[in-house]
């Protein structure tokens, strides 16, 4: 394991410390250089989590959060696969997901939001991708929601995606957005990347392969994490 | 080649409202929890430790609406990897804290054994908050190894009047082993992250 090497974090990807448009950053973003460091099996492992400790509707949205009736809004089924920088699937990983509700209201005790509650959905769930690395969730489109980074600041609609990698270095949070959303543009954190071409690869797409007929729409969104690469670095 | 590769998806900030998925029992949700920050029952074995802390921002203010992740080797030094199969009754070396429900976090774990020659005991950390957009990565090393500590070469790679910001310290009280465990986002005495 700690013959290996991953791939370093590719800060033209993932965005910067301090983002001045996005104005929590400015007090507190590190603001200090990262020290470099030498992996060792402490980067380079990572906890096993497994569909032993998944409990049944995980993946469900419109089911688990369920107390007297279906909850409200457009049913969707997000599915893609987990893979690594040399396009390897990753199997075994484990997605966690949490969103608002269809009127872009949280069930979080924080949100203060003026939309309803939908005393049906809970908004969050997990799974673990299969052995081609593949995972898939049913649940309700979010809505967009205001913020209050910036005057009549809203965020476009999203999915907030948490995923472990084959190592502890491939950790990621990141949010899955939704094709042709007008509000991508003005949206400080989707902007966030210093690559603009990074941000395209956190928009899904829309798949008429990948819903159920007559059901719900399908979005696919695929998610690149850092590979463990088995040969030595090249020169 | 390089060129071939595919390229890494952004990371993104985990905002406000993550608890209910993420720490849905710690934060009092009607969601089944996978990872908590209780680590260990009474019958882990190795010395069984507290480890806390509060999460200051360049104001000095505490920072609530963050989640800390440790990820450690157990008291022999061994990390139970991917390969081991989970079970509830095994330390599994991971643990998850929602640090607005304590105004900081905590864990209840074991002291981590040494991985092997040039590593002090040392436990993994990763911050993530409203208003950080790519989560960041620290060491808890402890203030009663500073003998080991000096030897490990990830310590000794910080520069020395840095290193301050990454020792745990000791407190015993009635046997019960504390550690503290601050961390500054910014200023003079911000702590060390790596670019893991
Ligand atoms: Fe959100």
């Amino acid at each position: 394991m700690s013959d290996n090497n991953i791939d370093k974090r590719d800060w033209q990807t993932h965005p910067p410390y301090v983002h001045l448009d996005y104005k929590s950053t400015t007090f507190r973003g590190p603001q200090k250089p990262l020290i470099p460091i030498k992996h060792s099996l402490s980067e380079l492992s990572v906890p096993a989590f497994g569909q032993g400790q998944m409990h049944e509707h995980d993946n469900d949205l419109t089911i688990n959060g369920r107390v007297d009736g279906e909850p409200i809004g457009e049913r969707i089924i997000v599915s893609g696969r987990v893979l690594d920088e040399y396009s390897r699937p990753q199997s075994g990983i484990l997605l966690e997901i949490w969103q608002a509700n269809a009127a872009g209201r949280y069930i979080h005790k924080a949100d203060q939001h003026d939309a309803p509650i939908d005393p049906n959905f809970l908004g969050g769930g997990r799974c673990v991708t299969d052995e081609n690395g593949h995972y898939k969730f049913t649940t309700i489109k979010p809505g967009a929601y205001p913020w209050g980074n910036h005057y009549n600041a809203w965020r476009p609609i999203h999915i907030h995606f948490s995923l472990f990698g084959m190592s502890l270095a491939s950790r990621l949070i990141t949010q899955m957005y939704f094709p042709g959303d007008p509000l991508l543009k003005l949206d400080p954190i989707y902007n966030s990347t210093p690559d603009v071409k990074a941000r395209e690869r956190m928009v899904s797409s829309l798949s008429m392969d990948t819903g159920i007929a007559d059901i719900a729409l399908g979005y696919e969104f695929d998610i690149v994490l850092r590979g463990l690469s088995a040969t030595p670095m090249e020169q | 080649m390089s060129d071939n590769k595919l390229k890494q998806t952004p990371s993104q900030t985990i905002g406000p409202f993550f608890s209910y998925a993420l720490t849905p029992e710690q934060s009092d949700y009607n969601f089944k929890s996978i990872v908590s920050p209780e680590m260990i029952t009474p019958e882990t074995p190795g010395e069984h430790i507290h480890i806390c802390g509060s999460i200051f921002d360049g104001n000095g203010d505490v920072i609530k609406d963050a989640m800390i992740e440790i990820w450690q080797a157990d008291d022999q030094g061994h990390y139970l990897d991917r390969d081991t199969p989970p079970s509830s009754e095994v330390f599994t070396g991971f643990g998850r804290c929602d640090a607005e429900v304590n105004s900081g976090f905590y864990f209840n774990t074991v002291k981590p054994g040494s991985i092997g020659v040039g590593h002090a005991p040392h436990i993994n950390m990763i911050v993530f908050m409203r208003g950080m957009l790519t989560h960041a990565y620290t060491r808890v090393y402890f203030s009663d190894e500073m003998k080991a500590n000096e030897k490990d070469e990830v310590f000794v790679s910080v520069p020395a009047d840095r290193r301050k910001s990454i020792i745990a310290i000791r407190n015993e009280d009635n046997g019960k082993v504390t550690y503290q465990f601050d961390l500054r986002m910014q200023g003079d005495n911000e702590t060390v992250f790596f670019d893991v």
